[in-house]
C-alpha cells in the first residue's frame, strides 16, 4: 500500500513544477494518499502474463507523406506569447544547462 | 409558430429548408433566450452572439443563392469549451488559458462550419474536462435545469444544460471516461461518445489522449445521429483516426427497430452504491425493450470492477504530460515573471496559479504513476486491467449486440456535496469509463425521472467499436417506446426557467 | 610519447559516441513545416510544433524510411512493432515540455560499423538508432558572454522545433588505447559519410545538423570492468571529437593518477579553449517518466518493405573506397593519403568527369589541397567543381595547357573569373605551339645573346636554358619549354653544320 508523505508530495510538485503552498502540500498528501490507495486495487489483478494496452484503437503505421503545409504568420505564433521580443518568445532566464 | 427553442434540430433543419423560417430567426431565438435564462444556469463561458448570427446570414445567402447546403446548414450549436475555435476565447474552463484565441480550427469545428451548423458559444466544463459536476470550472459552476441547486453532470455539464435549458437543439461535448454520457443522464438529454478514433481529436486540448473521444449531445437521438454524422469520419490530422466508413448512424436513428437484437445486461454494473430510483427506472427500461423484441440476457464483465482505479491511473498519467505544455511560456497565463525569478520558477508559479485543485492533484497522480520505480505497478498495471476489460467486452459481444447498464449510479448530485471528496466524485463515472477504455461505443438516453428525487435517470447502450449504428437503432427504439407511453419526450417535464 | 600514449600505457580507455543528425527531410517529424536552416525566426511553425492546445502529431513518412536505411545501413535489426514515447521534462525550448522519442523498443537496434583509422579497420557496434524532434533555439540575451549563465532573459526561436532528428548510439569501443581521439574522429567521419551516401541528411556540421555526445571512460589495464564515464555534450565537428576525447583521457588520467575518482557527470565541451567543464551530475538527474506516445499509433515496419530499402541502398562508403582502390590502382596507403585529405569524393567526381584518375589526384591532392590549406578549409569546400578541375586535366592533355599554366588557371577559376574555358579565352593563356611564331621568337633569342648562342655551338648544349628561358619569358610562359628547347638546340646546331 502506498503511502504519501508531505515530502513526497514536494518532490512530485517539483518534477511537475507546480510552486505549492505549504496549506497545499499538506492537504495534497492527506488526498493522494486516500486516492493512491484506492487505485493501487489494480495490483489485486493477476495480471502477469497480460499485454498492456496503450491505444484504444489497433492501428499501426499511420504517416503522412513528406510535404509541406502553410506554417502560422509569426505574427499568429507571436500573439498569445505572455512576452515576445525581436520575433521570438521572451522566456524567463533558464537556470541549469545548455541543451 | 411555437418557440423556435423548444424545436428539435431535425425539425428546425426541416423548416430551414422549406423556407419557414431564417437561419437568423433560429439563432437569434436561442441568443434572446441564453440572455434571458444563462444567469440563472451558466452554461455559457463564451456567446459568441455576433459571430452566429454572421454565421446564420451566410446560411441564408447561401440558401437564397439555391447552393446545396449539408442537412443542419443554420442549426445552433453549443460547443464545449475544450475545442479550439479560430479567434474564439478556449479556456478549457481554466484560468491558465484565459484569454487564449486560438490561431486555428478544431477539426470537429471545421466540420461543422463547413456544414453550415452555427456555433452560438463556447459552453462551461470542469477545468481541463477533469471532473463530473462542471463543479471544477475556474469560472463558476453550471446548474443543473431539472433543479437549480444540483449538478448538470461533468465534464461536459455546459453542453448538457444548454440542451435541458432549450438554450440550444445540438451540443459538442467531449467524453474521457463519461463526460459526454453522465451528464446527459443527469439532464435528460442524450449523449454519444462514438468509437474511439470515430471523431477526430484535433483541435480538442488533451487531457487524456488515448480515451478522449469527442460526441454529440442534443434532445434527441435522432438529432444525436444527425450531429455524429456531420463531424465523423477519418482526418489525416489525426494519426488515432479510423479510415473506414462512418458507421449509417442517422438510418439506424430512423429505424427504431429492436426485434431480434440481443441484448446484455451487466450484472458488474449494478448493486451497491446504485441508487434504488436509478435501477429501477433501469429495470423497466431493459422489461420495456424485451417488450419491443430484443432478446435480453444477463452478461459478466468480471474486470469492469477494476475500471476506475485503472482509469484513474491511465487518465491522470496522460494528463500529466498533456498538460506540462500551460506553462507561461508561449501563451496563456503567465505568474511572477519579475525579472528576476527563473524559467522553472516562473512556471511553476504559474502553474501553481493557473490550475484548479482537480487538475493538480491528477497532475501530481499521473506524474508519481509514471515515475521511476512506481510506473509497473501503477501505470503499467492499469494498462494490463485495460486489456482485460477490452477481453470483457470482446466476449461479452459474442454473444450480445450491445450491452446495456445505468449510464450513472445515481441522479444528479446537489452543488458541494462531493467536492471535498474526490473518491465520492469519481464513482459517478463507474458505467461509463470501461467504454473509455476498450475504445468502443456507448450512448446515454433518458429513461425516466428517479421515484425518490424526481430527477432524470439514464439508460447506457455500449457497442463495439465501429458499430455506432446499433447504438443509435436501440436508443431511438426506446426514446419513441418512452414517448409513446409518456404522451411527451422526458424534458417536457423540466421546470420553467 | 604523447600524454595520451603515455596514459594508455597505464589505463584502457574505452568509448561511446551518441551522435545526433538532423534528416534531411521538406517536412518536420510530425507536421508539415519546412526545414531549412537560417529561416527568419518562428516563420516555419504551425499549432503542432509549437505545442499548441489541441495540435497533434502525424509522423512524417520519410522519417521513418530515413531512419530504417540507417539502420540498414549500420547492420541493425529492425523493430517488427515499436512505437514512439515521451520523454517528460520541462523546458522553454521544448514546446510541449516533453519530446516526442523513442525509448526501450527503437527502431533500429544492434549494429555495427567499420571505420578505417590508420590503415586498420576499427569494428564500432551500435548500441541503438532511434528517431525523436529536434528542440527549438534558444538566445541568451544579457550578461556578458552571451551564455546561458547571467544571461537576463532568453529569446526563443521554434523552427527547429520538431525537425526530425536520429540519435545513433554505439556500443562501449573498448581497446583502442592510445589511438581512442583518433577513432572517435574516424567513427563520426564514417558516419558523417555514409549518412551523406544514403542521402538522408545533409550532415553540415557546422550548421549543427550532426552533433555528438562522447562518452570517455578509463580503467586500469587489465580490469575486466569498464571505468567511471563522463559524458561531453555537444561536440560539434570532426576535430573537436579528437579534442574532446583527448582531453578527456588526459583529464580523467590526472584524476585517477591523483587517487581520486571519475565522476559520472554531463560535461561540456569549450571550443575555445579546448576542455571540458562539469555540469550536473548525474546524482541529479531527472526523471522523464517516459510512457507511449498515445497520440500516435505504433510503427509496424513490413518485413517486405524493409527488404525493399535493404535492396535499394546505395553503395555505401566503405564498399565504394574497395571499389575505387581497385578501379584506381592505389596501394593502401595511397587510399588511406586519399581518405585523409578528404578528397575521395572530389577525385572520384573528377574522374567521373572525364579525368585520368592518377591526374585527378595529383590536382587534388596538390596544387588544390595546398589551396584548401591555406584558407583552412576541406578540399571539397574550394570554389571548384570537380568537372572544372577534369576539364583543366582535358586542358593539359590536350597541350593546351602546361602544368603551369593549368596552375594558372586554376588560381583564376577559384578566385572566381569563371570556367577554366572563360579563364583561357580571356587571359589568352594557351601554349603557343605555332611554329612561326616560336621560330621567331627562338631566333630572337639568338639575336640578342650571340655569346651564350656561340657556347651552345661550342657544345655547351647546358647553356641552351639561358635561351629557353629568353623564349619562355618572351611568350609569357605560353610555350612548351621542351619543345622550345628543341627549337634552340636545331636552329643552333644546324647552322653551325651549315657553316
Amino acid at each position: 500500500m502506498p503511502s504519501i508523505t508531505r515530502t513526497d508530495v514536494a518532490h512530485l510538485a517539483r518534477l511537475a513544477r507546480l510552486a505549492l503552498s505549504d496549506e497545499e502540500l499538506d492537504a495534497f498528501a492527506g488526498q493522494l494518499d486516500v486516492i493512491l490507495s484506492a487505485v493501487a486495487r489494480v495490483g489485486e489483478v493477476a495480471a502477469a502474463d497480460i499485454p498492456p494496452t496503450s491505444h484504444a484503437v489497433p492501428l499501426t503505421n499511420v504517416f503522412r507523406p513528406d510535404e509541406n503545409r502553410p506554417c502560422l504568420d509569426p505574427a499568429a505564433a507571436l500573439a498569445a506569447a505572455p512576452a515576445a521580443a525581436e520575433q521570438r518568445f521572451r522566456v524567463p532566464r533558464i537556470l541549469g544547462d545548455e541543451e | 409558430m411555437t418557440d423556435l427553442t423548444r424545436r428539435t434540430a431535425a425539425d428546425l433543419a426541416g423548416l430551414l429548408a422549406a423556407g419557414e423560417v431564417s437561419a437568423v430567426e433560429v439563432a437569434s431565438a436561442h441568443l434572446e433566450r441564453i440572455a434571458a435564462v444563462d444567469g440563472k444556469v451558466h452554461a455559457f463561458l463564451h456567446v459568441a452572439a455576433e459571430r452566429a448570427l454572421a454565421a446564420a446570414r451566410r446560411v441564408d445567402d447561401a440558401r437564397a443563392a439555391g447552393e446545396r447546403l449539408g442537412p443542419l446548414a443554420g442549426v445552433p450549436l453549443a460547443l464545449k469549451d475544450v475545442l479550439a475555435q479560430h479567434g474564439v476565447p478556449t479556456t478549457c474552463g481554466s484560468r491558465i488559458l484565459e484569454g487564449w484565441l486560438p490561431p486555428y480550427h478544431a477539426t470537429v469545428v471545421r466540420r461543422l462550419e463547413d456544414a453550415g451548423v452555427v456555433i452560438l458559444g463556447k459552453t462551461n466544463m470542469d477545468e481541463f474536462a477533469m471532473g463530473s459536476s462542471t463543479e471544477n470550472s475556474a469560472y463558476g459552476p453550471t446548474r443543473n435545469p431539472w433543479d437549480l441547486d444540483c449538478v448538470p453532470g461533468g465534464s461536459g455539464g455546459g453542453s448538457s444544460a444548454s440542451l435541458a435549458a432549450f438554450l440550444a437543439p445540438l451540443a459538442i461535448g467531449t467524453d474521457t471516461g463519461g463526460s459526454i454520457r453522465q451528464p446527459a443522464a443527469v439532464t435528460g438529454t442524450v449523449g454519444v461518445k462514438p468509437t474511439y478514433g470515430g471523431v477526430s481529436r484535433y483541435g480538442l486540448v488533451a487531457f487524456s489522449s488515448s480515451l478522449d473521444q469527442a460526441g454529440p449531445c442534443a434532445r434527441t437521438v435522432l438529432d444525436a445521429a444527425l450531429l455524429h454524422a456531420a463531424i465523423a469520419g477519418h482526418d489525416p490530422l489525426d494519426s488515432t483516426s479510423i479510415d473506414a466508413p462512418v458507421p449509417l448512424v442517422v438510418d439506424a436513428a430512423r429505424t427504431p427497430d429492436v426485434r431480434g437484437v440481443r441484448i446484455g445486461v451487466v450484472r458488474e454494473l449494478s448493486g451497491e452504491g446504485y441508487q434504488p430510483g436509478v435501477e429501477q427506472r433501469f429495470g423497466e427500461a431493459v422489461q420495456l425493450l424485451a417488450e419491443l423484441g430484443a432478446s435480453v440476457t444477463q452478461v459478466s464483465c468480471p474486470h469492469f470492477g477494476y475500471a476506475l482505479p485503472a482509469y484513474y491511473l491511465i487518465a491522470p498519467s496522460e494528463a500529466s504530460s498533456n498538460l506540462a505544455r500551460f506553462d507561461g511560456m508561449r501563451y496563456g497565463l503567465r505568474v511572477g515573471d519579475d525579472g528576476d525569478a527563473s524559467a522553472e520558477e516562473v512556471m511553476a508559479r504559474t502553474r501553481a496559479a493557473g490550475f484548479g485543485p482537480e487538475v493538480k492533484r491528477r497532475i501530481m497522480l499521473g506524474t508519481y504513476a509514471l515515475s521511476s520505480g512506481y510506473y509497473e505497478a501503477y501505470y503499467g498495471q492499469a494498462q494490463k486491467v485495460r486489456t482485460l476489460i477490452a477481453r470483457d467486452f470482446a466476449a461479452a459481444f459474442e454473444r450480445v449486440d450491445v450491452l446495456v447498464s445505468p449510464t450513472t449510479p445515481t441522479t444528479a448530485f446537489r452543488i458541494g456535496e462531493r467536492s471535498e471528496d474526490p473518491l465520492a466524485m469519481y464513482l459517478a463515472d463507474l458505467c461509463t469509463i470501461p467504454t473509455n477504455l476498450a475504445g468502443g461505443a456507448a450512448i446515454s438516453v433518458p429513461c425516466g425521472l428517479a421515484p425518490e428525487d424526481g430527477l432524470p435517470v439514464g439508460l447506457q447502450i455500449m457497442a463495439p467499436a465501429l458499430a455506432d449504428d446499433g447504438l443509435y437503432r436501440v436508443g431511438a427504439a426506446l426514446e419513441a417506446a418512452y414517448v409513446d407511453r409518456w404522451g411527451h419526450p422526458l424534458l417536457e417535464e423540466a421546470p420553467a426557467l | 610519447m604523447t600524454v595520451v600514449e603515455e596514459v594508455a600505457a597505464r589505463y584502457a580507455p574505452a568509448l561511446g559516441l551518441e551522435t545526433h543528425v538532423e534528416l534531411g527531410t521538406r517536412s518536420k517529424l510530425f507536421c508539415g513545416c519546412p526545414t531549412a536552416f537560417g529561416a527568419p525566426p518562428n516563420t516555419q511553425v504551425c499549432p503542432t510544433c509549437l505545442g499548441l492546445p489541441g495540435s497533434l502529431p502525424v509522423t512524417n513518412e520519410a522519417a521513418v524510411r530515413y531512419t530504417v536505411m540507417i539502420g540498414l545501413a549500420l547492420h541493425c535489426s529492425i523493430a517488427r512493432w515499436c512505437r514512439f514515447a515521451r520523454k517528460n521534462y520541462f523546458y522553454p525550448d521544448m514546446p510541449k515540455d516533453f519530446q516526442i522519442s523513442q525509448y526501450d523498443e527503437p527502431l533500429c537496434t544492434d549494429g555495427w560499423l567499420d571505420v578505417p583509422v590508420d590503415g586498420e579497420v576499427v569494428r564500432v557496434g551500435i548500441e541503438r538508432v532511434h528517431l525523436e524532434e529536434d528542440t527549438g533555439k534558444t538566445l541568451h540575451v544579457g550578461g556578458a558572454t552571451g551564455r546561458i549563465h547571467g544571461a537576463d532573459y532568453s529569446l526563443v526561436d521554434y523552427n527547429r522545433a520538431g525537425i526530425p532528428l536520429v540519435e545513433i548510439v554505439t556500443k562501449p569501443i573498448p581497446g583502442t588505447g592510445a589511438l581512442a581521439p583518433q577513432v572517435a574522429r574516424a567513427y563520426v567521419t564514417e558516419l558523417r559519410d555514409l549518412l551523406r551516401a544514403l542521402g538522408v541528411s545533409d550532415v553540415r556540421m557546422e550548421e549543427g545538423s550532426l552533433r555528438c555526445d562522447v562518452n570517455v571512460s578509463l580503467a586500469p589495464l587489465g580490469a575486466d570492468e569498464l571505468g567511471t564515464r563522463s559524458e561531453t555534450k555537444n561536440v560539434n565537428s570532426l576535430r573537436s571529437v579528437e579534442r574532446a576525447v583527448r582531453h578527456e583521457i588526459e583529464r580523467q588520467a590526472e584524476v585517477l593518477d591523483a587517487g581520486g575518482r571519475v565522476v559520472q557527470e554531463t560535461r561540456h565541451w569549450h571550443e575555445d579553449t579546448g576542455v571540458t567543464t562539469s555540469g550536473r551530475s548525474k546524482e541529479q538527474a531527472e526523471d522523464y517518466r517516459y510512457f507511449p506516445e498515445p497520440d500516435l499509433v505504433p510503427l509496424a515496419p513490413a518485413p517486405e518493405w524493409v527488404e525493399s530499402l535493404r535492396a535499394a541502398l546505395p553503395e555505401l562508403p566503405s564498399a565504394r573506397r574497395r571499389r575505387l582502390q581497385a578501379e584506381w590502382g592505389l596501394t593502401d596507403r595511397d587510399l588511406q593519403t586519399l581518405v585523409n585529405a578528404g578528397a575521395l569524393d572530389v577525385v572520384a567526381a573528377t574522374v567521373a568527369a572525364g579525368a585520368p584518375p592518377a591526374a585527378a589526384r595529383k590536382w587534388w591532392l596538390g596544387e588544390l589541397a595546398r589551396r584548401a590549406n591555406e584558407s583552412g578549409v576541406e578540399v571539397s569546400a574550394l570554389p571548384v567543381t570537380a568537372e572544372q578541375v577534369a576539364r583543366v586535366v582535358a586542358l593539359v592533355d590536350a597541350g593546351t595547357l602546361n602544368d603551369k599554366l593549368a596552375r594558372v588557371v586554376l588560381e583564376r577559376v577559384l578566385a572566381g573569373d569563371g570556367s577554366p574555358d572563360e579563364v583561357v579565352e580571356q587571359r589568352g593563356l594557351r601554349v603557343v605551339s605555332d611554329a612561326g611564331a616560336l621560330a621567331a621568337a627562338v631566333d630572337e633569342a639568338i639575336a640578342a645573346h650571340p655569346d651564350v648562342a656561340d657556347k651552345v655551338r661550342a657544345g655547351k648544349v647546358a647553356a641552351a636554358g639561358a635561351l629557353v628561358g629568353a623564349v619562355m619569358k618572351a611568350t609569357r610562359g605560353q610555350a612548351d619549354a621542351q619543345q622550345v628547347r628543341e627549337l634552340v638546340l636545331e636552329r643552333l646546331t644546324s647552322s653551325s653544320r651549315r657553316s
